[in-house]
Parts: structure tokens; sequence; C-alpha cells
């Protein structure tokens, strides 16, 4: 597989290391009532789709950025990648942003 | 039960010889499904057949219909490696994989259907004193449990394989921890053998069936929606390897599973070089050689969430590399076939057979891709929990909520991230 | 008498005579032969044996769908299994054997299951060998297992090398023939960057085999014409023996090349190269491949395809027979009749299963018979004679068959691709979602005459231009006349009583398909399965369309409603070697050696394998000849005065930023937000789940910036992971990461003299005193007069213990410097054992004990999992199960007869209690001989160890039959107050 790294362009998949659903990027609150409920299901349980699945790659053998790829899970297309931390940081704005409201 | 089918033996098969192969019945028939069924089994696959020839054998239920969407044993069993053995570490494995080796010693007896078990030794070999120190951790553990093992030094293993790279290893072999129950089965026959003696006794086999939805009212499962219509059960058993978290989300559960996809090769055919099974334990290879002479061989899982059925060369190579690492002998051998499974990696490594929060609605996965191994005692275990509801004494870890009450069942200690199991 | 088949024409080199051998006979052969024409010009029929029934079998084909014809070629650690003798270009002193039978390839004593072919009929025996139970492993089992298999490995390891490499393109273009030559001419012409590959070693394809004429040449001189135009393009890459066997995802293909198998020796090249070819566009031109029609006894020696009757006789001037017939359902068989009479061969009979009339002329003397059924042949070694439907009797020495040419879709169905039927051509033709990229073109997609062949290239060339961006050239297509393609489908003779196969290696018939489906075997799988069709080393190539042809008969369905067969890669077998490339042996993975290894060398040090380190296990000295006496005076020479150790191979992080410390405070269980500057702390670092994932220190060398160390194994997950924390959990914090594991050199000095040691080299501006630089103290100094270094006081050894770090340049002079600098201390260096001999009379924890199912509760840490702050892993820390009472916890263990030895492995069980599993209550992690206490010494896990001080239990070792009481005891063996870490 290739995957397109949003700042060195196309690079094989055997450089990065996956470790899964992209929803790992939100960690749940520590204090909430229910937070072993929350990180229970955080860190076990899984949409795990076939099609559109968004999840983490870390580009080990080059930048060392965590990438969110989203991927089809029953043809291994690839449509978007874009880095972690952005996607965690629009997740964030978009959250403040409703907050506002 | 009794069994009404035909009996295979030598004498049946000269018999039909002499008169031209004409007695020779269906192995399995090709019913319509029934409006309903006292247990409803979702996947034919080795699981789901093994689960209803010892519904109907063991536990006297035969209004049970298998229900498969495409051929029966084409998932993992009809696709995997063949390795059998009960070589666990911890104790809510080991008594498992035990019971199912023992059931493996007598199953073509109890099923008259030759799947060639052969125990002919399963080694993982060592290369430092930490994994000498967890082999022999582990093969007492496997001894407490009345299993059988031996722990090798080098001179012992390469009395059993002396083709091994001993001289010039990157990471030389000291050792191995060898289970000499351990071995091979023909895992097609195996699907076939189950699915002959559940059909025997009664259960409707049903393929090119697709389950489509799940019939639940009330936090109650009374049926299932299929490709051939409604098919109501009193109970519903799922057992679909690495379509789990798709057949239950239809229920509306998510579970603590991954779909992976594990790759599987196998040589053209040679004269018999590897007596047993051997696993590399400084890279991902492992292999043994079938009766009809293909070396069968396996490495690591892709490692992505796949439902493809096919993986990529990265793999492929790095398995190559640590079958040539281990035994440079078969340089020359050609791999003939690659292919995929996809596996349903659980969060833990280990599997589930437990009833679910939904009334009538039974779940059985995350066999990784260790189901194979499974498969008598996968079968019996959940066969004993939709007759009894309780689970079978060595089944009784296998539960969805162990994630929280934080009792899992890591082998390898790689912590929740199925791809590293 | 030599090549007493052999005549006129061909594309062979004559002045290049070359001599070979098979089963020692001495043969005689020219350049540009394969070993199957060499073989069949010498007139050798029959080279081998099949794999059930051992029958005697031929050359079958000309190509890499030879089910047949496998020979083992070559001999000692050279010898290579199941070579297809049809693809195997003959060189000077070539040697090969027949496979798969005993005694003699003419006199096999194991033809004799031929004649119990009916009790092997397919999956016999999944019906029998049961009775009596223990017979299998030990009777039918060896006798089966030894009766199958085909060629033979030697044994020894693979003498040869091999090479892995990338290439990049625009358009790949696979296969060589018409279709293959047009694609890439155009897309060449145009500048695209083009690899055209072919697994021959002449392109061409079929034109090299054909007598049909393209742009008014012949149509081998129109390919040479091409080939050397594209030669001299630069923008495109021309690769023989070449072949793409498998398709992966984004437009990655794998392709094999065959470097030097055509020569005696590879001379120390590689053998073979794999390449990963990443291309933006592949067109696929992988031809046809011709099947057979089954008849009865249709698997004799001589009964060949017609397009490989006809290729060897244009192609290599070789003659299958002297008196031929052709037996087909198509117009192309004809043109085997046509191709020979015109040479001059024989033709006996013309069989065409169509009614009505010969679609070309007759050769002179052939008996024509339209309509006609071959329903059994003749002939034990090789075929005799014919018999057809009527009863008429024909002899013959070979029999040309063509039932039809399939398409090569392989390579489109390796992702998602389903092939499609097409009732006019009688094949598949490649449907679905083919992989990303790859078009198809020729006969591959179904067009099987010859000027439709050259257009569809040349369109599908231009097509990927423009796809691409590129400009087309005004070149058209080459121009071939059209020829008559007609086929009626027929598959097999109903009428043979006698048995007619389908698979020929693995010796599948057709009454062996009908029992597949009269036991319920039907689906294509089953079929496969029950049968072993199609999985022999051809991969079903020439037998999969005919056997579901068959199952279709028998299910009255048609042949698309009754399955499609789809094909995984490999397209034909590739050496594992191939795929292992160079990482075998000692390059099986990298080697990291630390800075001090050429030193150690010269101290003759042995070394262990740690990950990818190499690490010093212990400093043999003169004199000792067991690993123990070594080890032994390495602890007691530390513990007494002062040793040395590399421990650079420990993960270094360096961490900076403002929120530095916050970040650390969130990474690690125990609080590290107040962590002075200037001090170390030990920190424990947890998973997510709440189970111990590393342990090490973090040192503060100023406000903002810290240094941690992880364990040697932990530390490319612990960088990897606290990535993953600063950029997808906490994106906000000012802080950044780098492993500085490979910069810093790092040695261990430990013992009570360790700081006067330092002193010597430390220099003089940097006070090292107790008072000025205490326990878990850390700065920056220089040593040696002005090299800067990092210094911690820091001790895992349980000793006054330093580490000091210097850029890795100056690792070698340091530890040299030490060394001698020590020489008074009468220092030792000590290795990996000591180190580990010193932890566990210390009692620290390490990889054996943090083995990822540990809590820091079972280790006597759970009090460090702060529950004030937020950090990873400390709430499902708290779930009950990690919580028991009951829980294990880490001791020490001592034996009670001190004279025993302790084992790791070994599982606790309380006396009185029976040894099993139920009884366990835990194991020993890590054991060692302590000299320091003068007996063996031990930590393990036991439940509520730190409760049961002074308890006896028994350590139970059944897998090495020993068993002995050991007394549970505190982990700390040596200074359990710390007094002399803080000396």
């Amino acid at each position: 597989m290739i995957i397109n790294h949003p700042l060195l362009g196309p690079r094989d998949a055997s450089e990065f290391v996956y470790k899964g659903d992209a929803s790992l990027i939100e960690r749940p609150d520590w204090q909430a009532d229910n937070a072993a409920e929350l990180f229970h299901d955080y860190l076990y349980l899984r949409d795990n789709p076939a099609g559109e699945h968004q999840e983490l790659w870390y580009h080990e053998q080059g930048d060392r950025s965590w990438l969110v790829v989203t991927r089809n899970t029953l043809t291994h297309d690839i449509t978007n990648v874009e880095l972690a931390r952005d996607a965690v940081l629009a997740k964030q704005a978009k959250k403040s942003g409703r907050g506002e409201k | 039960m009794k069994h009404r089918g035909l009996k295979y033996s030598g004498f049946k098969v000269i018999k039909e010889a002499l008169t031209g192969h004409k007695g020779w019945k269906p192995v399995w028939r090709t019913p319509k499904p029934k409006k309903e069924y006292d247990v409803v089994i979702v996947g034919g696959g080795g699981h789901g057949l093994a689960t209803a020839y010892y519904l109907a054998k063991e536990f006297g239920l035969t209004n049970v219909a298998v229900l498969e969407k495409g051929w029966i044993g084409s998932g993992n069993v009809g696709r995997n490696t063949t390795i059998v053995r009960s070589n666990y570490l911890l104790p809510g494995n080991e008594p498992f994989y035990e019971f199912s080796m023992k059931l493996w010693e007598n199953l073509e007896q109890d099923f008259n259907y030759n799947a060639m078990v052969s125990q002919r030794g399963i080694l993982n070999l060592f290369h430092n004193d930490a994994g000498r120190d967890a082999y022999a951790r582990r093969g007492n553990a496997m001894m407490l449990a009345g299993a059988d093992a031996v722990l090798l030094d080098q001179d012992g293993v390469r009395e059993m394989y002396p083709c091994l790279d001993f001289e010039n290893a990157r990471f030389p072999i000291k050792g191995g921890l060898l289970q000499p129950r351990g071995g091979t089965v023909r895992h097609d026959a195996v699907a076939w053998g189950y699915a002959r003696g559940a059909d025997s006794r009664g259960v409707d086999i049903i393929q090119n069936c697709e389950v489509t939805g799940m019939v639940i009212e009330n936090g109650v499962c009374s049926g299932v929606e299929t490709s051939q219509g409604t098919i109501k059960a009193k109970k519903v058993a799922v057992c679909v390897a690495g379509s789990s978290s798709r057949v239950m989300s239809m229920a509306g559960m998510r579970l603590p599973i991954e779909s992976h996809v594990l790759q599987a090769f196998v040589s053209e055919g040679l004269k018999p070089i590897l007596p047993g099974v051997v696993t590399f334990g400084a890279g991902h290879f492992y292999v043994s050689q079938s009766d009809k002479g293909g070396l069968v061989f396996g490495g690591d899982i892709d490692g992505y969430n796949s439902y493809a059925q096919r993986g990529n060369l990265p793999v492929v190579e790095d398995v190559c590399e640590g079958g040539m690492a281990l035994m440079p002998m078969i340089g020359r051998a050609r791999l003939l076939r690659m292919w995929g499974g996809v596996m349903d990696m659980s969060m833990d490594g280990s599997p589930f057979i437990d009833k679910t929060h939904i009334d009538g609605l039974y779940f059985n996965g995350g066999w990784c891709y260790g189901g194979f191994k499974a498969t008598p005692a996968s079968g019996w275990c959940y066969a004993h929990l939709l007759a009894k509801d309780e689970p079978h004494p060595v089944a009784t870890e296998y539960r969805l909520d162990r994630f929280q009450r934080g009792a899992m069942i890591d082998e390898k200690g790689m912590g929740a991230q199925p791809n590293l199991h | 008498m030599s090549q007493i088949n052999r005549i006129d024409g061909g594309l062979l080199d004559r002045t290049q005579k070359l001599n070979f051998t098979f089963n020692g006979q001495t043969l005689e052969g020219f350049a540009g032969d394969t070993l199957a024409s060499a073989l069949l010009a010498n007139g050798h029929k029959m080279v081998g044996r099949s794999f059930k029934y051992h029958r005697p079998r031929g050359i079958f084909s000309a190509g890499s769908e030879e089910p047949n014809a496998l020979v083992q070629l070559r001999s000692g650690a050279y010898q290579e299994p199941n070579t297809r003798a049809t693809i195997t270009e003959l060189f000077q002193g070539l040697e090969a054997t027949s496979q798969n039978h005993r005694g003699s390839l003419k006199y096999d004593f194991m033809a004799v299951n031929d004649l119990f072919s009916s009790f092997l009929s397919a999956g016999f025996y999944y019906k029998t060998f049961m009775w009596p139970k223990a017979f299998w492993e030990k009777f039918y089992e060896p006798v089966i297992r030894a009766a199958a298999g085909l060629g033979r490995l030697s044994g020894q390891d693979d003498p040869d090398i091999y090479d892995k490499s990338f290439l990049h393109c625009d358009v790949l273009v696979v296969g060589a023939g018409p279709s293959g030559l047009s694609a890439a001419l155009s897309a060449g012409r145009a500048g695209a960057r083009v690899i055209l590959m072919d697994e021959d070693f002449r392109m061409g394809g079929r034109l090299n085999a054909e007598t049909l004429s393209v742009n008014d040449q012949s149509g081998y001189e129109w390919a040479t014409q091409a080939i050397a135009e594209l030669s001299a393009m630069d923008n495109v890459r021309l690769m023989t023996r070449t072949t793409a066997y498998g398709a992966y995802d984004h437009g990655i293909v794998g392709a094999l090349e065959r470097v030097t198998d055509h020569l005696v020796s590879s001379n120390n090249k590689p053998r073979q190269i794999l390449w990963r070819v990443y291309t933006k566009r592949t067109i696929l031109c992988a031809g046809s491949t011709e099947r057979p029609i089954a008849f009865g006894n249709n698997d004799r020696p001589g009964i060949m395809l017609a397009g490989a009757v006809r290729a060897y006789v244009n192609r290599w001037g070789a003659l299958p027979g002297k008196r031929v017939a052709v037996f087909t359902n198509n117009d192309d068989g004809w043109r085997t009749a046509t191709d020979l009479a015109v040479k001059g061969v024989e033709i006996t009979a013309v069989i065409d299963s169509r009614d009505g009339q010969p679609p070309v002329a007759v050769p002179n003397g052939a008996a024509v018979v339209m309509g006609g059924r071959i329903v059994d042949t003749q002939g034990r070694h090789g075929i005799k004679s014919i018999t057809l439907s009527n009863g008429q009797k024909i002899p013959t020495d070979c029999l040309a068959v063509s039932g039809g040419w399939s398409p090569n879709v392989q390579l489109t169905c390796h992702q998602r691709g389903r092939p499609t039927w097409r009732e006019d051509i009688a094949a598949f033709v490649p449907g679905g979602e083919l992989p990303l990229g790859m078009m198809v073109a020729g006969a591959a997609a179904g067009n099987l005459s010859l000027s439709s062949v050259l257009q569809d290239g040349h369109n599908l060339g231009n097509k990927a231009l423009s796809d691409l961006g590129f400009k087309p050239t005004t070149e058209t297509a080459a121009k071939s006349d059209e020829e008559t393609v007609g086929i009626s489908a027929f598959w097999h003779v109903k009428e043979s009583k006698a048995r007619a196969w389908l698979d020929l290696q693995n010796d599948v018939t057709v009454k062996d398909v009908k029992l597949s489906h009269q036991e319920g075997f039907r689906a294509v799988e089953h079929l496969k399965r029950y049968t072993t069709l199609g999985m022999a080393t051809d991969q079903g190539k020439t037998a999969n369309i005919p056997a579901l042809a068959v199952m279709a008969e028998c299910t009255g369905k048609s042949i698309p409603e009754t399955g499609t067969t789809i094909f995984r890669p490999p397209y034909t077998p590739v050496a594992i070697g191939a795929l292992a490339g160079r990482a075998r042996g000692k390059d099986f993975r990298p080697s990291r050696l630390t800075p001090s290894h050429s030193w150690a060398e010269e101290q003759g040090a042995v070394f262990v394998e740690a990950g990818m380190w190499y690490r010093a296990q212990w400093f043999p000295k003169a004199g000792e000849t067991h690993w123990r006496q070594s080890v032994d005076r390495e602890v007691t020479q530390t513990r007494a005065s002062v040793g040395v150790c590399d421990v650079t191979t420990l993960g270094k992080i360096d961490i900076q930023g403002k929120d530095a410390a916050e970040f650390l405070n969130k990474v690690y269980a125990n609080a590290f937000a107040k962590l002075p500057v200037g001090k170390v702390r030990y920190g424990i670092m947890l998973r997510e789940d709440g189970i111990m994932m590393d342990d090490g220190t973090s040192a503060r060398f100023a406000e903002n910036h810290f240094v941690m160390t992880t364990t040697t194994a932990n530390a490319v997950g612990v960088f990897r992971h606290m990535e993953f924390c600063r950029q997808c959990l906490w994106p906000n914090m000012d802080v950044h990461l780098i492993s500085s594991t490979e910069q810093y050199a790092q040695f261990a000095v430990a013992g009570p003299n360790a700081r006067k040691l330092l002193q010597k080299i430390v220099d003089r501006n940097h006070d090292i005193s107790n008072e000025a630089f205490p326990f878990m103290a850390c700065g920056e100094v220089t040593v040696c007069g002005g090299i800067p270094a990092r210094l911690f006081r820091i001790s895992f050894s349980g000793e006054l213990a330093y580490e000091i770090a210097v850029p890795t340049r100056y690792g070698d002079s340091l530890v040299r410097t030490l060394m001698a600098a020590g020489e008074e201390f009468d220092v030792t260096a000590y290795g990996t054992e000591a180190l580990g001999v010193m932890r566990i009379e210390k009692g620290h924890a390490a990889g054996n004990e943090l083995n990822g199912q540990t809590t820091a509760q079972d280790l006597g840490m759970g009090r460090m999992v702060s529950k004030k702050k937020d950090c990873i892993g400390n709430t499902l820390s708290e779930r009950e199960n990690l919580n028991r009472k009951d829980g294990l916890s880490l001791v020490g263990f001592r034996p009670v007869n001190r004279s025993d030895e302790l084992k790791a492995g070994s599982h606790f069980i309380a006396k009185g209690k029976s040894a099993e599993m139920v009884n366990d209550e835990g194991w020993m992690s890590s054991v060692a001989y302590s000299p320091s206490l003068g007996h063996s010494i031990g930590l393990g896990f036991i439940k509520q160890g730190s409760e049961r001080l002074g308890e006896i239990v028994r350590a139970t070792d059944p897998i090495r039959e020993g068993e002995i009481e050991v007394e549970i005891v505190s982990a700390h063996f040596i200074d359990p107050e710390g007094e002399r870490l803080r000396a």
C-alpha cells in the first residue's frame, strides 16, 4: 500500500506502524462520573466497519508523524490522509465552537 | 441421537470401488429452511458446524439450523495452516485448549470421517535465556493442566530438525518447547466431517443463506432475517469469526474485536523433509509439511484492519525472510499459493463464548488466528452454553465483560491492541 | 544418434551446440532451446510421473502452464525440484532428472497405484484409514506422505543469493506478445516511462511460434524490429525472463526476474531478483492459454496442446511426433495441422468435434472426421493410436488437442476482480473491479485474432498515455490479416468409458468431478478442495475451466451459474529464497553495536543478542573456563570496588518545551511535575489498560528539559507511545521529543570506588562529592578536559553508582579512559549477566517481570500510581480484577536447602497441595547465583506474596523433572536499607 503523507508525499506503507481506529485520539475525561465505563468503551470497543475506516498510522521510518488515514477495509483504497495533530485540533475547535453557541 | 447416515469404512470404499461408486450419497442434504428452529447457528464455518454437531450428539438438540452465507467451510476453517496444539500459558486458556486437543485425538472415530489428525509435534524455538525461562514457565503450566510438554536444548532441536540454521544464524537457536501431541489436521475435512455428523442427526445446513438482520424486540432476540426469509429461533448463536462485528452490529452491539487479514502460504509439493510443526522465535514464521508434500507456512498478520481476503507484499517478504533465516534449505522451494483470511482479532488475543445482554442472542468469536485448533472445544463449549445457559467449566473466562472487570487473558502481554496479539 | 526429431527452421542458434543430461544420458540441443524442446528433438516423450497414480507423463505444453513435464534440475545443494522443462532454457552442462518414481522412470514401482485407481477415487482417504486408531500416524500416513510430493529438496542451505529492489514507471506492460509490443510501442514513442516484461527469454510471445504475418513481414521479424525500436528508447526498460506474479494494492506489482537460471553457474551474481514495481498504469497483455478436451486415457505422453505442438515445430524445429493427429473444437486447432503439413509432417487425422465443413483446406492425406470424438487412446509409455467413437483406430505418435483458449486473467483477480463468461469464445474474460490502474489488452481480454490483438494493445497504450497526460504519437497499429477463430464449446467426450483426465498433475478425472457432485461438493471451491483439482504446481491453468464445465453439466446449470474460478498470487510459483532476498543468516536483521563494542571485542567479551543489539554478556579472563567464574568475579569486584558497564542500549529520549514537566506527569503514573532541576526520578509508565508498560528514569536538566531513559526492549515502543500522546492526545502542549539513544554512549560506573574513579576523569571544576552530587542528582559536566557529558547518580546494581553519557563518538575512548583510570581500583568491566545478577540481588524488576501482564501493584509499586492526576493508565488500573486481595506480588525466593539451584519458570504450589493448575500460585521469573550470598536467589510472583514472607512453598518444575522447597523472602537481598547507594 502507499500512503500519501501530507508533508512528504506518497510513501510505502511499510514505513509506517499501524495503531488502530482513529477514535483513539478522543481520550475520555478521567474525572467524568462514569470514567471507568468511558475508558472501557474507548480502549476496548470498536466499530470495526467493513468499508470506510479512519485509522491511525505512525511514520516510524520517517518523520514520526501520526496520521489519520481514511481507508476502505474492503478495497484498501485510501481517500484521505491528514496529520493526526490537525485532526485533533480541528475536532477541538469544532467542539469549542459548539460550546459558544 | 442416532446417526442415520452412511457409515464410512475401508470396506465401504472397496465395495463402492467395485460397483462404480454409485452408492455414495451427498455428505450433507440441501434442505429448505424451516420457519422455526430451537437454535439457529449463524455461520457455517468450523465452529458453527462443530456447535451444531455437539448440540445434536451431546445435548440432544436437533431442531437446529446452520446458516451459511456462501459455502460451508469457506471461512478460516478452509484457509488456515492446519495446526493443532494446546501449548498455552494462562489458566483461562490452557484447560480449554487441552480439552480441544483431547477431542481432536478422538475426533475421527467420533464423527466417522478421516480428518487426518496427525500428532507430529509442535516445536516453538527460543533464542535466549529469557525465552527459555518463558517457555519453561509455559511448559510447566501446560503440564500442571495435564498437557504434555518437553523442553529441548539445542542438541535436542538439532536431532529433530538437522536442517535448521545452527551455524550462521543472526539469532542462534538455543532450544525449544516441544508439544509432542501437537500437530496438524486436514482442515477442510473438519468442516465436512462435522457437517456430515450434524446433518445425519437432523441438523439443517443451509448454504447461500445470508443473515441480513436480527429480530429483536424488548431486549429479546427471536430470530433472524435472511436472504431466504425470516427464520424464527428460540436461540440465535452467532459464530462468524471475521464477520463478527458486522453481524453483531445488526443487534446494535459493538465488540472488543477488530478484523485483520492474515496471509498463509503453501509451496509446491515436495518429498517429506519436515517431520512436524516448527515455529521460529526470532521472526514471524511457522511451518509444517502437508501429507501432499507442500510446505504450509505463515507468519504475522498484515497489521491493519481489513475485510479483504488478501494481503500485501511486505508481510509475504517478512514471512519468507523468517523462513530463510530459520531453514535456508527452503530457498529453492517455490511458493505456490498465498491467500488471506479475515481474523476476528480480540483486544487481548483470547476468544469469547458468551451470552449477550440480549436474551436469546449468543456470541462466539474473537479467535484471532488461533481458531482452527479450538474448533472441537469451541463447538462443544458453545453447545454447552446454548443447551444449559451456563458456561462449560473450561470456558468460564471467555466472557464479554472481562475488560470491564480487568480480567484480560493476554497470553502475549501486548495490551489492548489487536494487531499485536 | 542425436536430435532424431530435429527439423529445419525455428529460432535457434545452430552454431551453438549445447550438451545436457537427462536421467544421466547425455543429449544435445541448441542455444534457443528449452529443455522440453531439446528433449522432444531427441525423441524423449516420457519425462515424469503423475502425482497420485504415477502414470507416465510427457510434455504437454510449451509454456509456464505445464502440468506434466516437471524435472529435478541441477544437483547437490543447487538441486531444484519441480522445474518446468517447458520454460527451462537449455544451457551447456544442464542436468535434469525425472521425479516421483521409485525405480526407473519407465518401470516405476509406485505405478501399482494406477491398478488400484478405482479405490483411490476423489476424497477416498476421508472415508477410510480410521481403524485401528493408531494406524493413521504409524502406518497409513507415512506411506501416503512418502508417495506424495513430487521433487526433492537437497536439505542443504541454498547456496545462491537473491536480490530485491524497486522499480517505478508510468506504464507497466506485462507480456511482450503482439499486444504487449503494440502497447509498449505506443506508450514508449510518446515518451512515457515504460517497463515491458515477459516471462520468456525471447520477447514476441505467440509471434515466435506462429506463421502469421504482421505488416507484411513474418510475425517474429516484426517482433524483432519492435524490440529493437523499444531497446533504443531511453524511457523504456525491457525485461525478459521476468514474470509479473502478483498485483497488490495501490498499483504495486510484484515481479520475479530470473537472472542466472539460464546459466550453468550463477558466478556469485544473484540468481533471481524480486522487483516491486510501482506503476501508474498496468497494461496486462498476458495472452491466453490453450486448454485440452477430456477423453479416455487422454493423459499419455505424446498427447499435447495443439498450439504447443505447432510451437515446437515452428519456433524450435523439434518434432513432437512423426505421425500427428489433431483433435479440436475450434479453428485454431486446424492451424497446427496446416503448419505441420507445410513442414512435411504427416498428419494422420483431424478430428473436429463440430459438425459441418472443415474451416480451412485439409492437409494432404489427413483423414478428416467432422463431428468426431476420440474415446480412447493406446500406448503404455507414449501414445501409439487413438480410437474414435465410431470404433475406428488411427495410429499416431502425437495427438494435438485444442479445446479453445482461455484468457490469462490471473492478475486481474488478485484483488477484487471476478471474471465474466463470454459465450462466443467459451471463456472467462476479465471482469469486476480490476486492480488500481490495470487495463487488459489482446488475448488476455478475449480478443483472439492477431489483428484485433495488435490494435487493442496500441489503443490501450494510447489510453494510458492520455490518462497520464502524455500526447500519443500519430503512429498507427501494426496490421495483420484477419484469421478465423471460430469455436464451439466442447469439453469432454461423454462416450469415453476409460478415465478422462482434467488435472493431469494431480490425477483428477471427469469421474472425480462427477463423484464430487454426487457427494454434494458442488461449489467450485468444494470441488477443488475435495478433488484437489487445480491445486498442483500449475494451479490448474489448463484444467480448471474444463472441470468447471463438467460440473456445470452435472448441475444442469450454465458455467457462469456454476461458478467462476478466481486466482491468487503468484501467477507462477516463486522461489522462497527470492522473496527473502538477502535477509538470511547474519543479515536476517540489522546489527546494532554499542560504542564500546570494539573495545569489548578486544577484551574477548562474549556477546549476546538483545533485540537488534549485540551486548557484552561477560568478559572472560585468562584461566576462567566457565561463564559463572567470569560473572561471579565481575559482580564481586564491582561490589568490592568498581565496575563499568555499557548501558547505551537503554532508550534515551530528550524532552523539551514549556510543558515538558506536565507532559511527563501525564505519561508517567507517578508524579513528575515538581521534580527539581538537577534531580533524577524513577518513573513507571502504564499502558492505558493499567498494565505496566515500562520503567526508567527521567532527569531534569533544566526547567524545560528532561532526559528520559527506557528499558532496552521498550525503547522504540515507548517513544512511539509518547509521540502518540504528544500529537494525538495533547497537541496543545508545548513539548518536543527526540530519540537520542544512538547519540549518546552511556556507561554505568558502579561500586564503592565509583566516585573516586569518576573524579579522575570529570573535569575538576565540577564537584561530584556526595554533598554536591547526592543520590539521584544529575548534571551536565565535562570530562577529560572539556568533553561534554551528562552525569546521573542512579543505581541499578544497588551500589554507589553513576551513569555517564558522552556523545557517541567519544564512547570508545571513554571506556578505555575509565578502564585505564580504574586500574588503581582494580576496576572490572561487567556484562549483562553480572548486571542481571546485581539487579536480582537488589530486587529490581526487569524484562522477565515487566512482561506486559503485570501491574504496578503486582510489582510492589501500586502506591506509586497517583490517583490525584490524569495520567495514562490510572483509570483502568482501578478495575476490580487488577486489585484483587489475593493478587500476585513480586517477592524474593531462596532455596531452603541453600545448595539447591532455583529455576526460572518453576511454578509455586503450597506445601501439601497437589501439583495441578488449580493449586498454581505463581511462578519464578528470574534467578541467579548470588556470589555475594553464596547461593541461588530468585524473584517471582506469588499470590499475596508480600504477606507471606518466611513461608516455605514448593517450586515445582515438572518440565525439568525438578521440585524444591523455597522460602519467600524480601526481594531486596542486598542492602535493603539502600545505604550503599547513598554513600
